[in-house]
């Protein structure tokens, strides 16, 4: 167990997160792949606090980090909602309002 | 740390990486959402390695309600049904796969490139409580500027997903007789 092996295994869930909330249509589908992103964050800034600096700053970055995955969830699941009601839908392509 | 919990660790990992590849390769909703839940869990128990034990269960404890939230809008947006159909819903699939190897192998090179320092003092002997105090202590600001952020969450989600505010039944001024598709009252 070594900085640079949960450093890799954070870039690979990252890189999978990044796929899905590029290439997925449903809603729901994209906030996973983000929480996938924000999990590897996560995991990457646990191993830089055992392996670099166990001090208490990095959990507490850590919990800041975790809060901002709240909120996304929160965010998003609104968002979906009101997607839903007004559109009768919960693809991103047929979200185009901003767009247009 | 023991080969055992070495051994552990990359499996975990493993798992972690294969289960949030599984959350859009498999063919229906429902089974990614359990494949993203197996990712989460299994990360969290990586976390419970490195020692932060708040952190890993906090994880592990949200990350199983938020699949549970995530079935609740399955059964919302798509039926129960059409969650446990194949489906196959995506766009620019070769665009997302190469930013995504792309990304990996730039960040792979980068952790295998740099040089590493050595690790800068040592770990509490109890990293929950070193967490707890610094929150209550030194690190209060932080959560100080969460709380009022994670409030906004709310009334902005809860205004989001309000399917009629005050706003659709008097109009923007507030003013005039509700606009109530059923007239409400006892008739006085």
């Amino acid at each position: 167990m070594t900085l640079e092996a949960t450093l890799l295994i954070a870039a690979a869930i990252f890189a999978v997160g990044l796929y899905g909330a590029i290439s997925q249509q449903v809603v729901v589908m994209v906030m996973m792949g983000l929480e996938l992103m924000i999990n590897a964050v996560i995991l990457a800034g646990a191993g830089f606090w055992w392996f670099l600096a166990p001090d208490p700053t990095g959990q507490v970055l850590l919990m800041l980090v975790i809060a901002a995955m709240t909120l996304e969830m929160a965010m998003g699941f609104a968002v979906a909602t009101l997607l839903h009601r007004r559109s009768e839908t919960d693809m991103t392509d047929m979200a185009t309002e901003l767009k247009e | 740390m023991s080969v055992v919990a070495d051994v552990a660790f990359w499996v975990l990992g493993v798992l972690a990486v294969l289960a949030g590849a599984a959350v859009f390769v498999v063919d229906s909703m429902a089974r990614a959402t359990y494949a993203l839940a197996v990712s989460f869990v299994a990360v969290g128990l990586q976390v419970l390695f490195l020692q932060q034990t708040y952190v890993g269960v906090v994880v592990i404890l949200m990350m199983v309600m938020e699949m549970a939230i995530m079935a609740v809008y399955m059964v919302m947006f798509m039926g129960m049904n059409p969650a446990l159909m194949p489906m196959s819903m995506v766009h620019d699939k070769r665009l997302a796969l190469a930013a995504a190897i792309g990304t990996f192998l730039v960040l792979a090179a980068g952790v295998l490139l740099v040089d590493w320092p050595a690790r800068r003092g040592s770990p509490p002997p109890d990293a929950t409580r070193a967490l707890g105090e610094a929150l209550m202590g030194h690190k209060m600001l932080v959560m100080t500027v969460i709380s009022p952020v994670m409030v906004a969450t709310i009334v902005a989600g809860v205004v989001l997903a309000s399917a009629r505010t005050r706003y659709d039944r008097y109009g923007d001024d507030l003013r005039g007789a509700p606009d109530d598709p059923q007239p409400g009252g006892v008739g006085r």
